[in-house]
């Protein structure tokens, strides 16, 4: 790749610049600031699409009442079931278990803070869904996933 | 509390990280350099180990093996320490910077408030130095990034203790100067014997040249093996590792074709230049490949028809073959 080749396709970067590693004019190779390149971008995006389906998923399996807003917040931290279980330090047979509406709504405050903490959120907050849930709309360029 | 320490932002956060704590130890070398003789460059296609449930690809060596292997060619120590207590973990970056001595840290990037939001990702490789103390924040200089950073200590903490896949619980480390002379000729050497010898010599068909070719065959029958909906989404996996922040491009290739430059006038090798040349076409052609499978990934392109993009990655095979059997004669 040539120094004046290196692509510039801003998308998923911002104001943030990759290096490239590039030739110059005498065939020498320089450290080359790239915007971002298509083929990256698109692949990222599809990947932000696959987490924005799970959340899509989750809000609406949390607004039938089949599953508890855990599952959400899980979705929203990019988190499975195993990754939250390290987190929260439970096993996963017991975080698979509170995402169970009945089960959750009966948590003791001193697990619902554990989860909160995770989420960086107020205890009371575990409860809420936002109404347009906001995953990474700013990645999206701005569309919020289907509810 | 801050360390005169010299931000230099790079390709490859590693290597990146390795090349800036290098600097600092009086050793200039690029991060071309210290990826080479760190043999960061490899190939593996693993499908049984899943990354989001898809099959991982890498383009590089180990996480943590960079490091390792570059300072130890260089003949530089490095300390490296793990915690179970968020504290002492704490106390123990603080002493460093106390003692004016800045610190190699492995973190996950999820809890990074500095990095770019489309990258954050739980992915818990990553290395940053941290060079200094401000109030309740943290200097650091993350080699992905073009400028030097404050980072809040609670998030710093959070992502250094990311749970996970090689979750690096509070890892830290720090280079020392080592008793052996340095002999840059022979870690130059080193590298790129052991690189060549992983690329074409290893027996196991996942891994090198011969992983590749493993990929190519494997990429055929994915859309009817898959569907073409899962099919383009383990393409794009295999885009995201070969293309993604973090390879200089082309999958690594472009960085080593750097190395291979700076190699040809260390070792007094002028056919190394022509190799470099070579590995840059090669770099040209996963390039090539990326923007094949992007295409499709797109819908431009028919994601039932991958043929193509298997010939391309049969060609990157044999190209890289020539290339390191070529190596393995000279070095």
């Amino acid at each position: 790749m040539k120094e004046t080749d290196v692509p510039q396709d801003q998308a998923i970067l911002g104001p943030w610049h990759e290096i490239c590693y590039a030739l110059d004019e005498g065939g020498r190779y320089v450290l080359a600031p790239s915007a971002g390149w298509d083929p990256a971008n698109l692949a990222n995006r599809q990947a932000w699409e696959t987490i924005a389906a799970e959340v899509a998923r989750a809000v609406s399996a949390v607004r039938r009442g089949v599953e508890s807003p855990l599952s959400y917040h899980m979705a929203v931290q990019q988190m499975d079931v195993a990754l939250l279980a390290r987190y929260v330090k439970l096993s996963r047979w017991r975080v698979r278990r509170h995402l169970r509406p009945e089960i959750f709504r009966k948590l003791n405050p001193q697990l619902r803070e554990r989860y909160a903490a995770v989420f960086r959120l107020a205890a009371a907050d575990l409860d809420r869904l936002p109404e347009h849930p906001e995953i990474a709309c700013e990645v999206l360029g701005g569309e919020a996933p289907a509810p | 509390m801050t360390v005169a320490f010299q931000h230099r932002q790079s390709a490859h956060c590693e290597s990146g990280v390795a090349a800036n704590l290098l600097g600092y130890l009086g050793l200039e070398v690029s991060e071309a350099l210290t990826f080479g003789i760190g043999a960061g460059l490899f190939f593996a296609y693993l499908p049984f180990i899943r990354v989001n449930y898809l099959p991982l690809v890498t383009y590089r060596s180990k996480p943590g093996e960079i490091l390792r292997k570059a300072t130890g060619r260089l003949g530089v120590r490095v300390t490296s320490r793990r915690f179970r207590s968020r504290t002492e973990a704490r106390a123990a970056l603080d002493e460093s910077l106390d003692q004016g001595r800045p610190v190699g840290l492995q973190t996950g990037v999820f809890w990074l408030p500095y990095f770019p939001p489309a990258l954050r990702f739980h992915f818990n490789a990553h290395n940053l130095v941290v060079y200094g103390r401000e109030g309740e924040s943290y200097r650091i200089s993350d080699p992905v990034l073009d400028t030097p950073v404050l980072c809040p200590a609670d998030d710093l903490e959070r992502a250094r203790f990311a749970e996970g896949p090689l979750a690096p619980r509070g890892r830290i480390y720090s280079l020392q100067p080592g008793e052996r002379p340095l002999d840059l000729a022979g870690a130059v050497r080193a590298g790129l014997r052991e690189t060549a010898r992983a690329m074409v010599k290893t027996p196991v068909p996942l891994l090198g040249v011969r992983g590749i070719r493993y990929l190519a065959g494997q990429l055929e029958r994915w859309p009817q093996k898959l569907g073409t909906e899962r099919a383009g989404r383990y393409l794009g996996q295999v885009i995201r590792m070969q293309e993604e922040i973090g390879t200089g491009g082309g999958g690594f290739r472009f960085v080593y074709a750097a190395f291979l430059q700076e190699a040809a006038a260390i070792l007094e090798l002028p056919r190394l230049f022509d190799l470099s040349r070579e590995m840059t076409t090669t770099g040209d052609r996963w390039r090539e490949f990326a923007l094949l499978a992007a295409r499709r990934c797109k819908g431009r392109g028919d994601l039932a028809d991958l043929e193509p993009l298997a010939f391309v990655l049969r060609d990157c095979a044999a190209r890289e073959e020539a290339i390191f059997r070529e190596l393995l004669t000279l070095v």
